[in-house]
């Protein structure tokens, strides 16, 4: 039988050698599986990335009207406005001041807007061309109008430049999003707008601005070209103010409790495999926890960002909790050690020099907890924060959005054209916002990582 | 005084409490004694004394307070209120609630009028009593626990004693949080399978639930398989997506990338694992979705825009990240002597981690799996908005399909009613969710740490 | 099947039967000026040194003195360490193993390598075997793996330990059943040389003994280069030993006499336990 051991020194290599090339050839085909995997996953994300930006990017600039606003004391037909006489009491001076404001809003303020586009337009606009004319302001500006005067009564009279923002189709008429070509049918804007509008673009009374609407205003049905985040913007700063104040403490002192004190028990045990489960549960089962215990039972208001802070919180702490126990697990035995031998009680040792030593990982994890937390969006929807607000909540009892929210709402618009951009700008806000957090955790672990 | 002030007055009465306990246990020693704990210890305890009930009062108050009103006010609600509804109840008091804090109701009624009356009175009794309460409560401590202080009272352990309470109470909150779940899921569930049968339920083949109008529950038709074959699905494909291209990915990280690509491409994972999903669902939706179709068009197969492929790939794209990044842990931790092992008998680098590092890797790997499993079924915004919600029994991937989670969104939001089998069905989907993860989170609990004993 | 191997009654007769034959053998690997780094620091100052077939040769010195370094350049295991960089030729049979024309496969495919602490595969004990014949294509039908296994584990004294349980895991085993078992892994592909690094320091005494009387009937047909810091286990199982002290080979000759007449001071000091 000619096997390896009988075979000569030669034989053997010889059989070795003919498979080389083989086998070299796969591991050569492997390597490049690896890398094409890498390689695509990083395309992907790019391709994710890029499309957001494109889409995205162009939204922070909006269509915006310069115009020359008349304010027409014919128009503009109000009485003075009160001033507190003396011995009046201050409500009474409120409530005077109220009812001249009541009727500052009865004024015709789209009149002037009207009157101001035809002065740009130069031409003379037919009553039945009116509803193509007021296609071209979004229908909030006329409360600027109104605002700008109250603030400032000696605009009567005068005429001024007024920044107004176009309506959300001149804006994608403008930018091009919409198939220039399409039959009038399809178009969303008569002919005659469209004309005006191109007409005004080329003339600079339209021009692309940055759009402070998107940073300053809230979510709008009425006026969709003066939609803007703040609303959602505050009602995420108040869930984060929540879930840090309740999940930093109670995440960190439960995990200290489970890495440093807690005896080694079945319970202990059954705490530490439900902190790992909870980590894994899907995030829209702690919006359920959410609606049937926050809302149906304890009857807590829906929508408000107390309830989406306590769902997420509670979403958050098994992150918060894991981090810091790896971060405490990290300190070496040694330094506890030391201290009891010290005659540092336990408690002492703990929070004079482990926890110290453990914080920047315990800062690190956090961070990521909470910024992951600010990106959740399915818990929220079965707590009513998906409903429509158009006031920024004051406090975290009012109701509120939340930006992934947001982003959600605004992507489910029916004009998509104006729509798909400005939820791109939305989801940029977002993971800049979310980016940040990122940095920041890095650049903590990094700068406090030095110190010892 | 509203609350958040009540709470700076008892801090601030904490702080005077604090320094009456240092002063108090500096005083007391004399005569060579000496205090068994450092004069703050004392202060500390003196100020928990004071301000640890006090605040459980107005907790207490906060949570119950208001039901107590409403209760009493209900009281005295005129016979015809008891024919109310739940619903017109709670709007019965919100309308009270109202005229009670000043604000104007349409058409206000005698009998709510002094309701409302009534409640201001009792609001403001109220008021009154709990800040006599927490006076009392609150002097008391200070003064008892400051006349306590002894030079061989041991404060310190006092003190250290309710940390460690605190501290193991922190830690009930995630137990507490699981039973919250499990309690609130399976009694809602409950009264959900009061209008519907289990049975109707989870072997059901049509999911048809109309409209959440109460008095026609029996009409709508609650079947969990077409959702729950649609969650599996999307869930395959993005499995298939995900673990060849994560799986890939680590090892390509782990054992062929030069450390410079690994030190980039790894915070780079990392990052990517953070986005939230409604932007992949977002994605999808403009990018992936469009493509695809037009990629069927080309090939002549119909695929819809939002279609279980769609969300699938998405989703898959989305869990790249978790697999690789678990995988990664799991095959560096295989132990070098094994691939050296391989290598030291002439096999190539592919084959040591083919034949011999992926082996012994497969139980870890395995259980990474499951856990990406159970995030791809538990996931939700990507499936809402990119996968067309379209609750049929059908083997299509290019058709558009619901999952349970869609379904669970789709049923809660907008009104909630409790009592209406349209919105408790949420819960005997979620509870079914729930099931379904947490077994798929244990077993593959278990066989991680299998794993890791093995090679400790 | 012909067993080729003498059998050697105990490891203490090595030196009378062959320490004059050994002399007149063939250079199997020689090394000249052979010098690593780890990064920047160096771990070997230039070592020349000569493997004759069928010996045994034992590396000896403190820890940290380079051996295991050493021992490892000889089938280029040190490849598989980052930063890992070395200078200085090595041949086997006279051909520059570190020439770019070389295929490290089939190189280690003749230079077999044993590691200090057993490290069997997770896989069953016979395919723990099999892998390397299978991998190289030696042994392709059943019949031959068959064999193959069988001699291998019959050569590394396992065979009749293991024969009924081939099918179990070879983690399954003892701790010196399966550093015997990694041995006859590495049997099986039938290299010319076998490198060990520390074979037993992981084991208990009696399996130790049993691993030195495997080595010592190796010999007879493979050449062995083994690292170890047990003194003693040297002197039993080495025809040749080599003294490495600080990334230096400071001395290398018959084993007989580097432990009765070293002509270094530090070998002297070495192996009387001054340091080490």
């Amino acid at each position: 039988m000619n096997t390896i051991t009988q075979a000569s020194r030669g034989e053997r290599l010889a059989i070795i050698e003919r498979s080389l090339a083989s086998r070299h050839r796969q591991e050569k085909r492997f390597r490049r599986l690896g890398l094409a995997a890498v390689v695509t996953g990083m395309v992907l994300v790019l391709i994710l990335f890029a499309s957001i930006l494109m889409r995205g990017l162009p939204a922070f600039w909006q269509a915006t009207f310069y115009l020359d606003i008349h304010f027409d004391s014919d128009i503009v037909n109000v009485s003075e406005r009160p001033i507190q006489q003396e011995g009046e009491s201050n409500a009474d001076f409120r409530e005077r001041d109220f009812t001249w404001q009541s009727e500052v809003g009865r004024v015709n303020w789209q009149q002037l807007i009207d009157n101001a586009l035809a002065e740009a337009l130069g031409e003379e606009i037919e009553p039945q061309q009116t509803r193509d004319l007021r296609a071209l302001v979004t229908s909030a500006e006329r409360r600027t109008l109104r605002d700008r005067f109250i603030e400032d009564q000696s605009l009567l009279g005068e005429t001024h430049t007024i920044k107004l923002l176009a309506s959300a189709n001149v804006d994608v008429w403008i930018k091009g999003n919409i198939n220039r070509d399409l039959p009038d049918s399809q178009q969303q804007l008569s002919a005659q707008t469209r004309e005006w509008a191109d007409h005004l673009y080329e003339e600079g009374v339209i021009t692309n601005a940055f759009s402070t609407a998107l940073f300053l205003n809230t979510d709008s049905r009425s006026s969709l070209a003066s939609a803007g985040l703040a609303g959602a913007f505050m009602g995420s700063l108040f869930m984060m103010l929540i879930v840090m104040l309740l999940s930093i403490p109670i995440g960190v002192a439960s995990a200290i409790y489970l890495e440093e004190f807690a005896p080694k028990n079945r319970l202990t045990d059954l705490i530490e495999i439900n902190i790992n489960n909870l980590a894994a549960v899907p995030s829209i089962v702690f919006g359920l926890l959410g609606a049937a215990i926050f809302i149906g039972y304890l009857r807590l208001p829906l929508s408000a960002p107390l309830v989406g802070g306590l769902v997420l919180t509670l979403m958050t702490l098994p992150t918060i909790i894991i981090a810091t126990r790896a971060a405490l697990r990290s300190i070496p035995n040694s330094i506890r050690q030391a201290a009891l031998g010290m005659g540092a009680s336990k408690v002492q040792t703990v929070f004079h020099h482990v926890l110290p030593l453990a914080l920047p990982g315990i800062l690190t994890g956090s961070i990521l907890g909470v910024a992951q937390a600010l990106g959740e969006t399915a818990p929220l929807l079965l707590i009513g924060m998906n409903a429509f607000v158009s006031n920024i909540p004051a406090t975290p009892f009012d109701q509120a959005s939340a930006l992934p929210v947001q982003i959600y709402l605004w992507q489910g618009n029916e004009l998509r054209n104006f729509f798909e951009a400005r939820t791109s700008a939305a989801i940029i806000v977002l993971l800049a916002l979310m980016l940040s957090l990122n940095a920041l955790a890095i650049w903590l672990r990094k700068k406090l990582e030095t110190r010892w | 005084m509203n609350n958040l002030a009540l709470i700076v007055t008892v801090l601030i009465v904490m702080a005077v409490a604090y320094q009456l306990g240092l002063t108090r246990s500096k005083s007391v020693v004399g005569g060579g004694q000496r205090l068994h704990s450092r004069p703050g210890y004392y202060g500390i305890l003196v100020a928990l004394w004071c301000g640890v009930p006090t605040l459980l009062l107005l907790a207490l108050w906060g949570i119950f307070g208001n039901d107590i009103i409403q209760f009493l006010v209900s009281q005295q609600l005129p016979p015809e209120t008891a024919a109310f509804s739940e619903r017109e109840m709670l709007l019965q008091m919100r309308r009270i609630a109202a005229l009670a804090s000043g604000q104007n109701v349409s058409d206000p009624q005698q009998y709510e009028l002094s309701a409302a009356a009534q409640q201001a009175r009792l609001e403001s009794l109220g008021h009154l009593v709990l800040l006599a309460s927490m006076s009392v409560l609150a002097v008391l401590g200070l003064v008892l626990s400051r006349r306590k202080i002894t030079p061989d009272m041991r404060a310190r352990n006092h003190v250290e004693r309710v940390i460690m309470v605190a501290l193991a109470l922190s830690s009930g909150v995630a137990i507490l949080t699981t039973v919250g779940i499990v309690l609130s899921m399976i009694g809602e569930a409950m009264n959900f399978f009061r209008f519907i049968s289990p049975a109707d339920f989870f072997f059901g083949t049509t999911w048809n639930p109309r409209f959440s109008t109460s008095g026609d529950a029996g009409q709508g038709e609650f079947g969990l398989l077409p959702l729950l074959w649609g969650t599996l699905m999307v869930s395959s494909i993005a499995l298939l997506v995900a673990i060849p291209l994560g799986l890939m990915t680590a090892i390509y990280m782990s054992e062929y990338a030069p450390p410079s690509l690994r030190n980039v491409a790894k915070p780079v994972i990392e990052v990517l694992a953070g986005i939230p999903t409604i932007v992949y669902g977002f994605f999808a939706l403009i990018v992936i979705g469009p493509f695809l179709s037009g990629l069927g068009d080309l090939v002549g197969i119909s695929i819809r825009t939002t279609s279980a492929l769609t969300a699938g790939l998405v989703m898959g794209i989305m869990i790249i990240p978790f697999v690789s990044s678990l995988s990664d842990d799991i095959i560096t931790q295989v132990p070098k002597a094994l691939r050296d092992g391989a290598l030291g008998l002439g096999a190539t680098k592919s084959e040591t981690i083919r034949q011999v590092v992926l082996p012994a890797a497969l139980p870890g790997i395995v259980g990474a799996f499951l856990l990406a499993a159970s995030r791809a079924i538990g996931e939700t915004m990507i499936v809402v908005l990119a996968a067309g919600n379209n609750p049929v029994l059908h083997a299509n991937p290019f058709e558009a399909v619901s999952t349970i989670t869609v379904t669970i969104v789709n049923q809660l939001t907008g009104d909630m009613d409790f009592a209406s089998p349209q919105s408790l069905v949420a819960f005997a989907l979620g509870l079914t969710l729930f099931v379904i993860t947490l077994g798929l989170n244990v077993i593959a609990l278990v066989i991680v740490r299998r794993y890791r004993q093995q090679y400790e | 099947m012909t067993t080729a191997t003498v059998t050697v009654p105990t490891a203490m007769h090595k030196s009378e039967q062959r320490s004059d034959s050994h002399q007149q053998g063939q250079v199997k690997m020689s090394t000249r000026g052979v010098k690593v780094f780890y990064g920047d620091s160096q771990a070997l100052h230039g070592i020349d040194l000569d493997i004759v077939e069928n010996e045994v040769i034992a590396f000896i010195g403190p820890s940290g003195c380079g051996k295991s370094t050493f021992l490892r350049c000889l089938n280029r295991m040190n490849d598989t360490i980052p930063g890992c960089r070395v200078e200085g030729d090595v041949t086997l049979d006279g051909n520059d193993i570190y020439a770019p024309s070389l295929d490290v496969v089939l190189l280690r495919a003749q230079v077999g390598i044993v590691f200090q602490k057993p490290n069997p595969f997770p896989k069953s004990i016979y395919e723990n075997i099999a892998y390397g014949p299978r991998l190289h294509g030696l042994a392709s039908r059943r019949a031959e793996l068959d064999e193959v296994v069988e001699r291998s584990l019959r050569r590394a004294g396992l065979w009749d330990e293991v024969k009924d349980r081939l099918d179990q895991p070879g983690t399954s085993l003892s701790g010196g059943q399966q550093q015997r078992l990694c041995i006859a892994r590495t049997i099986a592909i039938s290299p010319e040389v076998i490198l060990m690094d520390e074979p037993c320091s992981a084991l208990d005494p009696i399996a130790t003994a049993k691993i030195e009387q495997l080595i010592d009937e190796l010999s007879a047909s493979y050449t062995i280069a083994m690292v170890t810091h047990n003194m003693q286990q040297a002197a039993r199982v080495a025809h040749k030993t080599a003294f490495f002290h600080m990334g230096d080979m400071v001395e290398v000759g018959d084993t007989d006499k580097i432990f009765t007449n070293p002509e270094d001071q530090r070998t002297h000091d070495y192996i009387t336990g001054r340091f080490g």
